[in-house]
């Protein structure tokens, strides 16, 4: 495995995370919970309590140990929000800190890749799955309502991705690259 | 599920390919209320080979016995064993994955894996695959740490005498 050669650091324009207050630790919910696989509505990125949610997330984002990323359906609110932080995960090339994101989609996706996926919603497997390398997302800020565009690549790309599935109602699970592309997880953090 | 009495039970199944094995098999399990849990089944060279755990409210030798209808016309092989409970066997390493490929001879996959044996390590999945003259393995291995650097000078040596290639990579997941 080969570390990125350097790290992007880029800002959201008008976000600020402060802003948010602080928020909850939620319980996380596991599959075959029925709220991991339904679509979440889309939501209004300035009502307050999106705001709390949006918090409550990167509080429970920020307790579960090597969590980079956390989607509503992951705290049982179906809704199209979620929070990411890949600030310290060593296959970071460009990151946007920790930022929350609504109704977020990908309006570009290139240079696709393979890669070995696990989720705190899937405790116990791991999967192999195809993601973009370099993607463009659309979507809105929480509190502001801002709308944002953000263009990033590697791991950032690849936790979008996965972030944004999530809000749609998938699993890694359903995206496998093949029958035997699912593995029994050893390692937890 | 949820049989108190339910025993575990481990299903092979093998003959030659055609549509309708799985659901066969799947159907006649679930008559019986059986219920499959972890398996594999996958085609090896025009054989269709399954093999599965299935938890069953009757022993072995009675759901031997009602898929017996199965093997009626020769064709397909099954058999019905009891097995433990599951019992973890995990050594406490770490995911990696080995390939190995080259010319086919006799005793790549015994020679390869004993390596990986003799170094603590256990696989856990592993696909073979002989296509004209060429020969693959992958495998999953787990192994103990400090074990992957000396192994994969161990591999890189056995390879040389077999005249294969090897590759030795971490297969950890990044937890999204």
């Amino acid at each position: 495995m080969s570390e990125p050669d350097e790290r992007v650091s880029a800002a959201i324009e008008g976000w600020d995370l402060a802003s948010l207050g602080e928020g909850r630790v939620l319980p996380v919910v596991t599959a075959p919970a029925p709220v991991l696989s339904r679509p979440g509505p889309q939501v209004d990125p300035t009502s307050p309590e999106i705001v709390a949610l949006a918090a409550d997330l990167v509080a429970t984002m920020r307790v579960s140990p090597g969590c980079v990323g956390l989607a509503a359906p992951q705290v049982g609110v179906s809704a199209q929000l979620f929070a990411l932080d890949v600030t310290t995960h060593p296959k970071t090339v460009t990151t946007h800190g920790v930022f929350v994101l609504a109704n977020a989609v990908i309006v570009e996706a290139s240079r696709w890749r393979p890669g070995r996926e696990g989720c705190m919603s899937v405790p116990d497997l791991t999967g192999d799955v195809k993601r973009a390398g370099r993607i463009v997302v659309a979507g809105e800020l929480p509190g502001t309502g801002r709308k944002v565009t953000i263009t990033t690549d590697a791991f950032e790309a690849r936790a979008l991705q996965h972030e944004i599935d999530h809000c749609n109602g998938l699993l890694f699970l359903d995206k496998v690259s093949g029958a035997h592309a699912i593995y029994q997880r050893k390692t937890y953090l | 599920m949820g049989n108190s009495s339910a025993v575990e039970l481990a299903v092979t199944v093998i003959g030659p390919d055609r549509t309708g094995i799985v659901a066969d098999v799947a159907e006649a399990l679930a008559k019986l209320g059986a219920n499959l849990t972890d398996s594999t089944m996958t085609r090896l060279r025009g054989h269709f080979a399954m093999t599965l755990i299935c938890t069953a409210p009757a022993p072995a030798e009675q759901v031997e016995a009602a898929l017996r209808h199965l093997s009626a016309d020769g064709q397909l092989l099954v058999t019905v064993r009891d097995v433990g409970p599951d019992e973890s066997t995990a050594n406490g390493g770490l995911p990696y994955l080995l390939s190995v490929h080259g010319a086919d001879r006799l005793g790549i996959v015994a020679a390869v894996t004993r390596v990986v044996s003799d170094a603590g390590g256990n696989v856990t999945d592993l696909s073979t695959r002989l296509v004209g003259p060429l020969y693959l393995l992958v495998a999953e291995v787990d192994l103990p740490v400090g074990v992957p650097g000396p192994l994969t000078e161990r591999l890189a040596q056995v390879a040389d005498e077999l005249g294969v290639e090897v590759n030795l990579r971490p297969a950890g997941a990044d937890v999204l």
